[in-house]
């Protein structure tokens, strides 16, 4: 059954298969055929305001104004397809795109017989061997022919008339001249050149990649120029009233003009310099009409010296007729709106704002099971929702609901057999994209929540796929029209069948941020809660879970964290995994600190929940093991339940970081400025020996080089040490020491740049050296190297930076940004380049890699035929499997 | 034609050796010509005509070592870090 196209009409179009495209060039007779008229004047519009005869605008081309007719075909403007005019060139120009085949032509023959310069063997043999190669090689026929050029190019006598052969320079953009021996240049103008193209045979073209049945080398000096009708190059009509020309006829106009002025020259007999020079400026005029970004040439410009926009401009580039209007089209059924986050969906649900919901339609056919609902759809209408924007009867007819009154009435006629387009409903499938889509975890199909609000709501744990966040985001939200694609969207494309990527083969779905605090706090040791809060927490999961008698039984009931995550754990699951806790304990079933996790039977024995065991990308996880062995629909199910679940007790928990987790002991901040003072001394030392010349620089480096380095090496010693020293002394319990250690967010370093020092700056990786002469500011001498003259900053931020040191970070703070900047555009460009020259590269059924034509790029993917996110991340882990076939029985 | 004069034959000796080391070196993949009767099993396995192979050119020092012609397939043997060992095919084409 087809719910598309019906009554369209569309089935009666005959269908034709396109087997081949050929290009090639137009002659001139064509170009004449192809001409309703010849355009004979540069003016346009008479003082009456109408289009004067033999005009640009000439009614014969055809009409863009609604109120005219065509007065070649007699169509109106909606019917009239346009035709082509003609402009009759006095004298012959060269088409801008063909100045280098040619030149390639011109070196290649002889300039009196117009033959290929090869002796008749070389001419026999090459020949027969490019009709050999163009039946199966195309490109290294291509190649053979760039042989046979520089061949003929290099010959100094015709081998057929022997005559001498001059050489031929290209002054560019489009003098050509010969060079007799002597040194001496000689100009050869379009008609010179037209007439040595015209003597060149058909046979000595194909050698030279030409295929004279369609296109003629001659033709490349343009005779007449074809003239597209307006409806290409349509006028604006300003507010003000006034019409304004397109930018075609602009350049077309000013070609007619020098044109005129040429015939009147010549007409008139004016002296031979002023005839070439108005010759050389009508062909610049015709350059860059197809071309206004030619090298070398001069840019046409407009009135507001704004560049005009030649053929080529509209079809090149990004905006260009390729890349902008026939390969990036806009689409129907889809939505654009700014994102937020919501913990309370599963991850492949998608909350969609009602007026979106209200827009956006699914065709849904009325059975006699569904009827009672369609007609409720009905009823409601365009306006409430859940509604109806369109009924379709059986016969294809579209009722717009928007403009019927009676809808009940319209209701109680609905049979099955008829269609309704309905609203966007909880549980349709749809397909959400952000851009850049770099990878195909970019568009996921998610399942429809209707939600209040404004914008798309999405599930924090699918944020890393989308590489999405919430400061600002837009997200696109398509629609699947037929059964069809919503069956394929549902099967291959929901979100639970990318939590494990190809990728890498890790999840790359899973916690981030208040997920792994939550996680450590809930699950760590000491952590008990009472029956109420127990459950409480256990009310989030929304799954039938069974809560196992209490850890602590007297004098309350007390459950531990662990309790609580072992509730979601499949009862045959067992596992161990390293946390990012372990120092000391190097046997997972001997460890009493919780450093490594232990699950045995669906019970979390030791350790705790961390960056390392739930987090995105992280291979080999407590996570990725449960969703490799029990399926993508458990990993979804898991990830929604244990994220609420961990969420519900961080929200009754709370963590808040406070200035207060930035407190060391008295002891610590000794021996931070122990350290600090330690290595700025061994620096200034450094700095010494390098004054008095002692330093001796290191091989393949200059002095400076060596003292750069072995300072570089010195200062970040101070944040090494500062990073231990705070990593033994911060507060365990305080905030930030929670997070880093967690991995929930930022790391040892950063809460060592708080507390301790913030260390180096650099601008391109080096120490500051720019500002001043000798100077990065005046408040140093010249010439200081010291480690404050050059961006170091031992405050750190709990303490405040002093003014200069503040400065030395806004600038290092900047050169990052920049460096982002350069970076991501960068590898914008490359991933692009990639895509493009592989974009039709697949995995055939037989295991092989194949291009579009078929031909074998790899013999077997990846040369070992393993599928990296169904493996162990692109290994077979034969270990793991005979020991899950053995314990399995 | 002029006759080589003794130290261009000596030059060419000397490369003929390196040629030869290379060839023998531990980095170069093994190769050999396929029989014109495996050929065609060959292809059929792979499913493929013979231009649908990656190419290599006659003129290649390795096709050359083999005497192998333009319309010969060779078979290479290699190192691969995901597979330990892999067999590639490559069609020879004139040039």
């Amino acid at each position: 059954m087809s719910y598309s196209n019906q009554g369209s009409g569309e089935d009666n179009i005959p269908l034709k298969v396109i087997k081949e495209i050929s290009f090639s060039v137009l002659s001139p007779d064509l170009i004449r055929k192809m001409s309703v008229m010849e355009v004979t004047t540069s003016e346009t519009y008479d003082e009456a305001g109408n289009p004067v005869k033999g005009g640009l605008m000439d009614r014969r081309l055809g009409v863009d104004e609604p109120e005219a007719r065509c007065e070649t075909c007699g169509n109106d403007w909606r019917r009239c397809p346009g035709h082509f005019g003609r402009i009759e060139l006095v004298r012959p120009v060269i088409h801008p795109e063909f100045v280098k085949p040619i030149y390639d032509i011109l070196r290649a023959t002889c300039p009196n017989c117009g033959r290929l310069k090869l002796t008749d063997d070389e001419y026999k043999r090459y020949s027969e061997r490019i009709k050999k190669l163009k039946k199966h090689w195309r490109a290294l026929s291509d190649r053979l022919i760039l042989r046979v050029k520089k061949k003929a190019a290099a010959r100094s006598t015709c081998p057929h008339c022997g005559a001498p052969q001059p050489k031929i320079r290209l002054d560019k953009p489009f003098k050509f001249y010969t060079e007799s021996e002597d040194g001496r240049l000689t100009r050869l103008d379009p008609v010179n050149i037209r007439e040595w193209l015209e003597k060149v045979p058909d046979e000595d073209l194909e050698l030279l990649g030409w295929n004279p049945s369609t296109a003629r080398p001659e033709w490349a000096v343009l005779t007449v120029l074809p003239v597209p009708p307006p409806q290409v190059r349509p006028s604006i009509q300003l507010p003000s009233g006034q019409t304004s020309a397109d930018d075609l006829t602009h350049a077309l106009t000013t070609i007619l003009r020098y044109n005129e002025k040429l015939r009147n020259a010549i007409e008139s007999g004016s002296p031979t310099t002023s005839i070439l020079d108005l010759w050389d400026s009508l062909q610049a005029n015709v350059a860059t009409y197809i071309d206004n970004e030619l090298p070398g040439g001069i840019q046409a410009r407009h009135r507001s010296k704004r560049p005009l926009k030649g053929i080529a401009q509209r079809l090149k580039g990004k905006e260009g007729r390729f890349r902008g209007s026939l390969s990036g089209k806009r689409v129907e059924f889809s939505a654009r709106t700014v994102i937020s986050p919501d913990p309370n969906l599963s991850i492949n649900e998608v909350g969609v704002p009602i007026d979106i919901a209200k827009e956006l339609t699914v065709v849904e056919p009325v059975t006699e099971w569904n009827i009672d609902l369609m007609r409720m759809l009905v009823i409601n209408g365009p306006e409430t929702w859940p509604g109806a924007n369109r009924v379709i009867t059986p016969d294809g007819k579209k009722i717009e609901l928007k403009v019927r009154r009676d809808r009940s009435e319209l209701a109680q006629q609905i049979q099955p057999g008829w269609m309704i387009e309905r609203h966007l409903m909880d549980g349709d499938y749809v397909l959400f994209n952000r851009q850049p889509s770099l990878h195909k975890m970019s568009i996921m199909c998610h399942i429809v929540k209707v939600l209040p609000g404004r914008t798309f709501r999405l599930h924090l744990a699918v944020c890393p796929p989308y590489n999405a966040d919430f400061d600002g985001d837009e997200m696109n939200l398509h629609v699947p029209q037929t059964p069809e694609a919503r069956a394929e969207a549902r099967t291959i494309m929901l979100v639970q069948n990318f939590i494990v990527t190809p990728r890498y083969g890790g999840p790359i779905i899973g916690a981030r941020q208040d997920y792994i605090t939550g996680g450590y706090l809930l699950s760590r040791k000491g952590n008990v809660l009472t029956r109420e809060k127990a459950l409480f927490i256990l009310g989030a999961v929304r799954e039938n879970v069974q809560l196992e008698e209490p850890a602590i039984m007297h004098p309350v009931e007390l459950w531990t964290g662990k309790q609580l995550i072992s509730t979601l754990l499949p009862k045959d699951f067992n596992f161990t995994q390293a946390t990012s806790f372990k120092s000391t304990c190097n046997d997972p079933y001997r460890c009493d600190t919780d450093e490594y996790i232990v699950v045995v039977n669906g019970y979390l024995a030791t350790g705790v929940l961390d960056k390392k065991s739930i987090g995105a990308e992280q291979v080999d996880s407590l996570l990725h093991v449960l969703v490799k062995r029990y399926g993508n629909e458990f990993g979804r199910r898991w990830i929604d339940s244990m994220f609420r679940l961990i969420i519900r007790y961080i929200d009754i928990r709370g963590f808040t970081m406070a200035l207060d987790s930035l407190n060391l002991p008295e002891d610590a901040m000794k021996k931070l400025d122990e350290v600090k003072n330690t290595y700025i001394k061994e620096a200034y030392e450094l700095l010494d020996k390098y004054y008095k010349g002692a330093l001796e620089a290191e091989p393949g480096k200059t002095i400076e080089e060596t003292l750069e380095d072995k300072l570089a090496e010195t200062l970040s010693k101070i944040r090494e040490e500062a990073s231990k020293i705070v990593d033994d002394y911060m507060n365990k319990e305080s905030e930030v020491y929670i997070m880093a250690k967690t991995g929930a967010r930022g790391s040892l370093l950063n809460a060592a740049q708080m507390t301790a020092a913030l260390g180096q700056q650099t601008i391109r990786g080096e120490r500051y050296t720019r500002g001043f002469t000798d100077r990065t500011l005046p408040h140093f001498l010249p010439g200081d190297k010291g480690p404050e003259a050059r961006g170091f900053v031992k405050s750190n931020f709990r303490d405040g930076l002093s003014p200069i040191e503040y400065f030395f970070h806004a600038g290092g703070g900047r050169d990052g940004l920049v460096e982002t900047a350069v970076r991501t555009s960068q590898s914008g460009y490359a991933q692009r380049r990639l895509i493009n020259a592989m974009q039709d590269i697949y995995v055939a059924y037989d295991g092989t890699v194949r291009d579009s034509q078929d031909a074998i790029i790899q013999f077997k993917y990846g040369e070992d035929g393993i599928d990296v996110s169904k493996s162990d991340h692109g290994r077979l882990n034969i270990d793991e499997i005979i020991r899950r076939v053995i314990t399995s029985g | 034609m002029p006759r080589k004069s003794t130290t261009e034959r000596r030059r060419k000796t000397k490369a003929e050796e390196v040629l030869e080391k290379v060839l023998n070196h531990e980095l170069m993949p093994k190769a050999e010509v396929v029989p014109k009767d495996n050929a065609k099993a060959l292809l059929r396995r792979l499913n493929a005509a013979p231009w649908q192979l990656p190419w290599i050119r006659s003129t290649d020092p390795l096709v050359r070592s083999l005497g192998a012609k333009p319309g010969d397939i060779i078979k290479i043997i290699r190192k691969s870090p995901t597979a330990g060992e892999i067999e590639v095919y490559r069609f020879v084409v004139p040039g």
